[in-house]
């Protein structure tokens, strides 16, 4: 005899996450791409600053992406990421329709939302997609939200009219003054300081040095910066401390006890050392 | 009857050669052929009063299925077995027998004992070469619903014995792969990932679900999965790993062990780059600490090309928590036992990676509250190991997500769940948890015991609705 249990009753499971598939995928920019699944029971649960591991195929590496947006009516979930490695890249082949072997979420700490007053978000790279929904959620606090976003030239900054949607001010700086009025984001900061903006919190997201600038340049004014760390992670539950970061003295998790961090407390050096374990490996990986 | 005649040693398992063996990940010992089997199996003495069984964590009828592999049954033999324990292709291979059915049978007294271990492996192996298990009648459905959360040994065990009562299961699996510790702690060599999925596949098979990808704690808390389930049983290990809390431990080159294991073992670095997830292939690799993970990991150091693995271990041999077979085996292949010595701080290159490991040698003092004695540093006794990779299996305890998103379950030192011993009833009504997130961290057997008393009282609860 086989087994005979009721599969219509265990089939309405309502925690049961059916196949994640991808609903869109493309560029925004050179090397920065979006990618949008339907994964409903992560939608439903995701916060600002939250992230998700994701695998393009049964090879790949576990990668964390922070999401940049989810729509809990759709159960859809975007992410935006730069590809940088080959399991980024393979993410970056995705087509409408795939099926994604693993995608595990929400994970990660959610941003600590209130309503400080004023607020300014700093975004670079894939950052600039990850602060969208944090302006948002800043916004419907009813804080003053300022985005200032950075980047080489104009055709880099994606998502200008979103980020413009729910900010009060936004901001751009580039290197080639092709859009704005100044070449990098640390002399937006100053002159905003300058200018007496009373900026009660800043949050940065983006690479590594962005996020160590800027929060060298609040430092001075005393401005709580918080910063979300990107460092190498496997299962991104706590499992097995390759996040681990130094916080104000303190060895932390970034997958567990962050990814969010106070950027003044933060040592850096070992965060950009730490990052850098696997370049041999990863360029052999890449030629490959 | 005629007089039994007392073979005196076990029959011998081949094994891969040490200097062959280091050289890949393929399984060690390469099991009994049929004949060996059914010579082991006559050795049993077949006493009145067996101890073998009462020395088993799930009860397995050992006397039984000796006989039925002494007879040539072995479809007889691997029922029997399964009757108690669907997991005997991989208890056959981790359980640490020595301490338990194999320590208390009759012929140790003067000779060795009966290799059950061996002949439950073999049981099992044989079942698989046979094609698909038979699965056994289930009883009509209860209509009651288990969520388990967590799909390793603990987690398997209730699920099989859940569902086999006629109750539906559903496993909830944080990482994309089911077995738990089986898959990302235990290395290939001694424990195959093929055995591991095809154990998984049979409690699959008998109509427990599985959802991997499933953060519990995140994805939903056990407070939402009550809404749903009648109950909820946690068995989700032990996987934060612990620290020493010494200088340098942040440098590139360090490892926890779960790390490392992970990148080798779920995530297969060995295979890099067929498989993208890098791993540090040290020429000199240390590892900290003397248990059965430590030992993994300073064999599979080897198995990544490593020159030299040495162990670095606070105590003496004698102290040493990992299984007799495993160190012999590592001490086969090479592996280098630092006795009695204490890392105090890890020294990097100027590019951040490590180098040399600092360490302290001890002598040994009164026992503590292991019973073990403890080790007394030695002054000024520092001395340096180069190295280019350390790996750190000192100890894990459960991971902290559930706990702290359960506020009314209890948790005691280390975050380990407080249960009642007899029935693994948590603070919670309608919860359960078993294994190492109820222990802190032990094996994969007493894990399975935990699971099948919680079965039992899980069974019990879901029937009269007492806690």
């Amino acid at each position: 005899m086989n087994v005979s249990w009721d599969g219509e009753r265990h089939a309405h499971d309502p925690f049961e996450p059916g196949p994640v598939t991808v609903v869109e995928r493309k560029p925004l920019a050179p090397n920065i791409q979006l990618l949008t699944v339907h994964a409903p029971i992560v939608a439903a649960k995701i916060r600002p600053g939250n992230f998700v591991i994701v695998r393009a195929d049964e090879y790949a590496e576990r990668t964390p992406l922070t999401v940049a947006d989810w729509d809990r009516n759709q159960g859809t979930i975007s992410m935006v990421f730069m590809t940088v490695g080959t399991s980024t890249y393979k993410l970056s082949k995705l087509k409408k329709g795939d099926v994604l072997p693993t995608f595990a979420g929400p994970l990660g700490k959610a941003m600590e939302i209130d309503s400080w007053g004023t607020v300014l978000l700093i975004g670079g790279c894939y950052g600039i997609g990850i602060i969208y929904p944090l302006a948002r959620a800043l916004k419907e606090k009813g804080n003053r939200v300022i985005s200032l976003v950075e980047g080489r030239s104009e055709f880099l900054l994606y998502w200008r009219d979103r980020l413009e949607a729910v900010s009060d001010q936004t901001i751009y700086a580039t290197k080639d003054l092709s859009l704005g009025d100044h070449r990098d984001a640390a002399d937006v900061v100053e002159s905003l300081m300058k200018a007496g903006e009373p900026v009660q919190r800043v949050f940065v997201i983006g690479c590594t040095f962005l996020m160590y600038h800027m929060s060298q340049v609040t430092r001075p004014y005393g401005i709580k910066t918080i910063v979300s760390l990107n460092p190498i992670m496997i299962d991104g539950t706590g499992m097995c401390g390759a996040c681990r970061v130094s916080v104000g003295g303190q060895t932390r998790f970034a997958c567990v006890d962050g990814p969010d961090f106070d950027g003044h407390q933060v040592d850096w050096d070992l965060l950009l050392a730490r990052r850098k374990a696997y370049l041999g490996p990863e360029a052999e990986s890449v030629e490959r | 009857m005629p007089k039994k005649v007392i073979v005196p040693k076990k029959t011998p398992m081949l094994e891969q050669p040490p200097d062959e063996r280091i050289r890949n990940f393929d399984e060690v010992p390469y099991g009994y052929t049929a004949e060996e089997a059914m010579a082991e199996a006559r050795r049993c003495l077949e006493c009145a009063r067996p101890g073998c069984m009462s020395g088993c964590p799930v009860n397995i009828n050992i006397p039984g299925f000796l006989k039925l592999i002494a007879e040539g049954d072995f479809r007889g033999a691997i029922n029997l077995i399964k009757e108690t324990n669907a997991l005997p292709a991989i208890t056959g291979r981790v359980c640490p027998q020595e301490e338990q059915c194999e320590g208390v049978c009759a012929l140790c007294k003067r000779f060795e004992p009966v290799a059950i271990g061996r002949l439950e492996r073999f049981a099992a192996d044989w079942e698989a070469e046979q094609g698909p298990p038979e699965i056994p009648t289930l009883p009509p459905p209860t209509g009651k619903k288990v969520a388990v959360v967590g799909s390793g040994p603990a987690g398997l065990t209730v699920a099989a014995d859940l569902v086999k009562k006629g109750h539906y299961v559903t496993i909830f699996e944080a990482l994309h792969e089911p077995g738990g510790v089986l898959i990302y702690g235990i290395p290939e060599f001694r424990l195959p990932k093929a055995i591991v999925r095809r154990e998984v596949e049979y409690v699959c098979s008998l109509g427990v679900k599985l959802v991997k990808d499933f953060v519990v704690g995140n994805a939903a808390t056990v407070d939402e999965l009550l809404q749903e389930y009648d109950a909820v049983f946690l068995g989700t290990g032990a996987g934060l790993p612990w620290f020493l809390n010494i200088p340098g431990e942040n440098l590139n080159g360090v490892y926890s062990a779960n790390e490392y294991l992970t990148r080798s073992n779920l995530m297969k670095a060995y295979r890099f780059p067929e498989y993208d997830t890098p791993i540090a292939r040290g020429q000199r690799v240390a590892t900290i600490g003397g248990g059965n993970v430590a030992m993994d990991a300073a064999r599979t150091a080897l198995r990544l090309g490593a020159k030299e693995s040495i162990i670095v271990y606070r105590r003496s041999r004698d102290e040493m928590p990992a299984r007799k077979e495993e160190i012999h085996h590592a001490e086969e292949e090479g592996v280098i036992f630092e006795l009695l010595t204490t890392p105090v701080a890890l020294h990097g290159d100027s590019n951040g990676w490590v180098k040399e490991v600092e360490c302290i040698r001890n002598e040994l003092g009164e026992p503590d509250a292991s019973g073990r004695r403890r080790p007394v540093p030695i002054k000024d006794s520092n001395f340096r190991i180069p190295v280019d990779v350390v790996v750190l299996a000192i100890g894990q305890s459960p991971n902290p997500l559930i706990p702290k998103t359960t506020p009314d379950l209890q948790v005691a030192k280390y975050g380990v769940v407080i249960v009642d011993e007899k029935t693994m009833k948590t603070s919670k009504r309608g919860v359960f948890a078993g294994g190492d997130v109820a222990t802190g961290g032990a094996t994969v057997i007493l894990a399975m015991g935990h699971g099948k008393k919680a079965a039992a009282s899980i069974d019990e609860y879901l029937r009269t609705g007492e806690w």
